[in-house]
């Protein structure tokens, strides 16, 4: 990683070179050596050769304002104030700069070194009434204009349609939607902060509870970025385990959110079906891993174990299984008209629009650009592998759900290859920062049983320095941000979600539109709180 | 004649379950007793149990009025329907529009509950139920016209004895359709069950009702499902006729495999937005069901 490092005035300048700004964070340096106080990241994509570019700012103190990119990102917006939030840095030019993912009434910024990371560390936790009452205050919404005469709904954080705890704050006029106002925060357990307290190593289970649909798929992001840091070596046999768990984990994922889209829609019997195909999926993971929804079974330098003996059984088993259940979806529910009727041209954005937000995955491919980052920059081996980018053209609800179908029996046509052409060899690389090392080899060879008392008892010390590394996942791309500093832990953890700037878009797709319109539009984004508010 | 309803739509509690469940690939509650018969009882006993709950916000009076009114119009109409010849409690000459009027009615219950629980989620379904009515009592009066104009009668044994035959689903089939549809909307039943669209209002208008005031909508849309087949299986399948079996056996059957077809359309359909459902109304189904009249006229009169 070779960032470039700017002043503040030339960041607007710099800016304007790029396509997408992919994320935005920032580091607090002050507990390791540093000249400023704070560094601002930027990490901005350009599309056509799937180039992250990494962009440095620092910022002397936190009494400086940085420029906000707002006016030229439409997805900055959030990202600042997550920043503004966490950190909090103030963006000069912001529109509304205020908190996103702690309560207006949270006192200190939770990523900054001085914030304590345990609820141990702070003291015993009470609520008085008044307390309480403040705290209430503070979650009403108070409309900044008066007049007009509308309709102030309060959807959520509890509500079947919002699949967890998001809180949406709609303005309407009869049941259209004027102005929808997101509230999110409500899922937020400071994984990042996490990750500055667990080793290497122990922080691989917590990824697992980012998207926590997609299992393994986010411990793939995570590893590859500690293996760039590490320059460790996958072997192939492990390369393509992991792209083949990675698959069933896009599956398992589609399936879920397959079957509640459907049932934003009011069709209540798919979502058993799904859940019973994915239950399939989930055998095959538990056969494999031992674990179901969240198996943190993948290891720096390759993964856990073997395969176990028959494991192709039941893998040709669900290829066999699989593709005549999906054909029955199709005749059921997306030949099925009032389904049409409910989500042809509702919600739909095009590539430009798209691109402005930080779309990525099947949202961005739904426009009609064939984007995947499995094509457009193959990571763990996916350039072995054939398979077609699905893609759809209008961008709207149905066309999302039309290219997640597609990407199942896609990812049915990976597993296949994987099934067939699985290499042998070792699971594991021989890097002594493999953790935990290869077990047959600790016991002949003192090298590697030093490297395994120390890995799994202080956890591996990772080369000082940063990595960046962006994975395909099922919702969109995953990337990990990590800057080491040398030593047992990570120095920041950045996690970049594709549900985040999704989420962000939500008010230009459901303005003018119905509650009803907003179900669909909810259900076709395909997000995860989890992976919204880590 | 009161029993017979009654008894369907609380079996229907289980009974839906136990056919969801079989269309859904799962087991349904089958714990208690044989089938899981019990947990009819079960219900009921929980039911019976709980407090009875009256939001302080409420407007009291139209809170408790609300579901009282689905239920006693939804029981009234079984008393024009002739389950065999000569059982029927009103053997009126105007059975049909006695019925149609009761059906209106109905509807007041859901939009007074949505009203007065003074619940914004509740408005809204209680506003999207007086929207659909309008969209569907038109075309729902005027798809059973043609049924009337074939018996030459409003009272409705008249109109199964003149299916002897030839039962009105074949030269009706147009009205049939049209008037199942407008069946599933009146019951507020999937693909129509905008009121209520838990995935959007939560539970609708019946948000805020609980214990057995909760339990009243729930059984009277049930009782909803068993008049709307018991008034096809009158109009459209011959009513009580049918070889071999005594009549209120074959009434029954017919009936309940209406009900068993309200259930698998409910597990199969997505929900329709209300806006579509008005211009699926107005649109398409008032015009075919005028046109079936106009048509059916025309073959009398020929």
């Amino acid at each position: 990683m070779n960032p470039l490092i700017i002043k503040p005035e030339e960041l607007l300048q710099t800016a304007r070179n790029f396509e997408m700004l992919y994320d935005l964070t920032a580091i607090d340096e002050t507990t390791r050596e540093h000249t400023t106080d704070f560094t601002m990241v930027y990490h901005f994509l350009s599309l056509k050769n799937a180039e992250f570019t990494c962009v440095k700012v620092p910022i002397e103190n936190d009494r400086q304002e940085v420029p906000s990119l707002s006016s030229i990102f439409k997805n900055a917006n959030w990202y600042e104030r997550e920043v503004y939030d966490l950190f909090g840095l103030k963006f000069s030019g912001h529109p509304d700069l205020r908190r996103i993912l702690m309560p207006e009434s949270w006192v200190g910024h939770p990523l900054r070194k001085t914030h304590p990371a345990r609820a141990t560390e702070m003291g015993p936790y009470q609520l008085p009434d008044a307390k309480q009452d403040y705290e209430q205050g503070m979650l009403r919404y108070k409309p900044k204009e008066s007049g007009g005469d509308y309709l102030y709904l309060n959807l959520g954080p509890q509500h079947p349609g919002t699949h967890g705890v998001l809180r949406l704050i709609l303005k309407m006029d009869g049941e259209i939607i004027e102005e929808i106002i997101p509230d999110i925060g409500y899922h937020h357990r400071g994984a990042e902060k996490m990750g500055e307290r667990q080793t290497w190593h122990t922080y691989i289970p917590y990824t697992d509870r980012i998207d926590y649909l997609s299992g393994v798929m986010n411990n793939l992001a995570y590893l590859l970025s500690v293996e760039q840091l590490a320059a460790i070596e996958v072997p192939a046999r492990a390369q393509v385990i992991r792209v083949m768990l990675c698959e069933l984990f896009r599956i398992a994922s589609h399936l879920v959110w397959y079957g509640t889209f459907v049932q934003d829609i009011g069709a209540m019997s798919p979502v058993f079906y799904m859940f019973t195909d994915r239950e399939h999926v989930l055998k095959i993971v538990e056969g494999i891993t031992g674990g179901r929804m969240h198996p943190s079974w993948f290891r720096i330098g390759g993964v856990a174990h073997d395969l176990p003996e028959g494991w192709q059984q039941g893998v040709q088993n669900f290829l066999d299984y699989f593709p005549k259940r999906l054909a029955e979806y199709d005749s059921l529910v997306m030949q099925n008209m009032i389904l049409k009727a409910r989500t042809v041209g509702v919600g739909a954005y095009n590539t430009k629009e798209a691109i402005e937000w930080g779309v990525t995955g099947p949202g961005l491919r739904a426009t009609g650009l064939d984007w995947d980052l499995r094509k457009a920059k193959p990571y763990s081996g996916y350039e072995n592998f054939e398979f077609d980018i699905p893609v759809a053209q209008k961008g709207d609800c149905y066309d999302r759900a039309f290219v997640r179908i597609e990407e199942m029996r896609q990812s049915l046509r990976i597993i296949e290859q994987c099934l067939k052409n699985m290499p042998a060899g070792d699971y594991k690389s021989d890097h002594p920062l493999t953790t935990p090392p290869n077990k047959d080899r600790t016991l002949v060879h003192i090298e590697t049983l030093i490297n395994h008392f120390l890995n799994t008892t202080w956890g591996p010390v990772m080369p000082a320095g940063e990595s960046f590394h962006a994975i395909e996942a099922a919702k969109g791309t995953n990337a990990y941000y990590l800057v080491s500093d040398g030593g047992t832990h990570s120095y920041r953890t950045r996690i970049r979600t594709p549900s985040f700037p999704h989420m962000q878009m939500l008010p230009l797709l459901a303005r003018g539109s119905t509650i009803s319109d907003l179900m669909a539009i909810l259900g076709s984004i395909d997000f995860v709180l989890a992976d919204l508010d880590r | 004649m009161l029993l017979g309803p009654i008894t369907i739509a609380s079996l229907l509690v289980w009974g839906e379950r136990r056919l969801l469940a079989l269309f859904q690939e799962r087991h349904g509650p089958n714990r208690i007793g044989i089938l899981g018969l019990g947990q009819l009882p079960a219900d009921i006993l929980k039911m019976f149990f709980k407090q009875d709950w009256i939001p302080p916000f409420a407007d009291k009076f139209v809170f408790v009025l609300a579901p009282a009114i689905i239920m006693s119009t939804s029981l009234l109409s079984f008393m024009v329907i002739p389950a065999a010849p000569g059982f029927v409690v009103l053997d009126s000459e105007i059975g049909l529009l006695i019925f149609l009027a009761l059906s209106s009615l109905g509807a007041y219950s859901v939009v007074l509950a949505g009203w007065s629980s003074n619940n914004k989620y509740a408005l809204l379904g209680g506003l999207r139920a007086a929207g659909q009515m309008l969209g569907y009592e038109v075309f729902m009066g005027l798809s059973i016209m043609g049924v009337a104009a074939r018996a030459g009668s409003f009272n409705l044994s008249k109109i199964v004895e003149s299916q002897t035959g030839c039962w009105n689903i074949l030269p009706q089939i147009l009205g049939f359709v049209i008037f199942y549809i407008a069946a599933l909307a009146e019951t507020h039943r999937t693909p129509f069950d905008l009121a209520e669209a838990e995935s959007e209002l939560v539970a609708g208008f019946h948000a805020e009702y609980s214990g057995l005031k909760f339990g009243m909508f729930f059984v009277g849309e049930y009782v909803g499902v068993t008049l709307m087949s018991a008034m096809m299986t009158v109009l459209f399948l011959g009513g009580w006729q049918g070889p071999l079996l005594p009549p209120v056996v074959w009434f029954t059957i017919k009936t309940c495999l209406l009900i068993c077809s309200f259930v698998l359309v409910r597990g199969t359909l997505p929900r329709l937005r209300y806006d579509q459902l008005i211009v699926m109304g107005w649109k398409y189904l008032l015009p075919l069901a005028l046109f079936n009249l106009l048509v059916t006229a025309g073959v009398i009169l020929w």
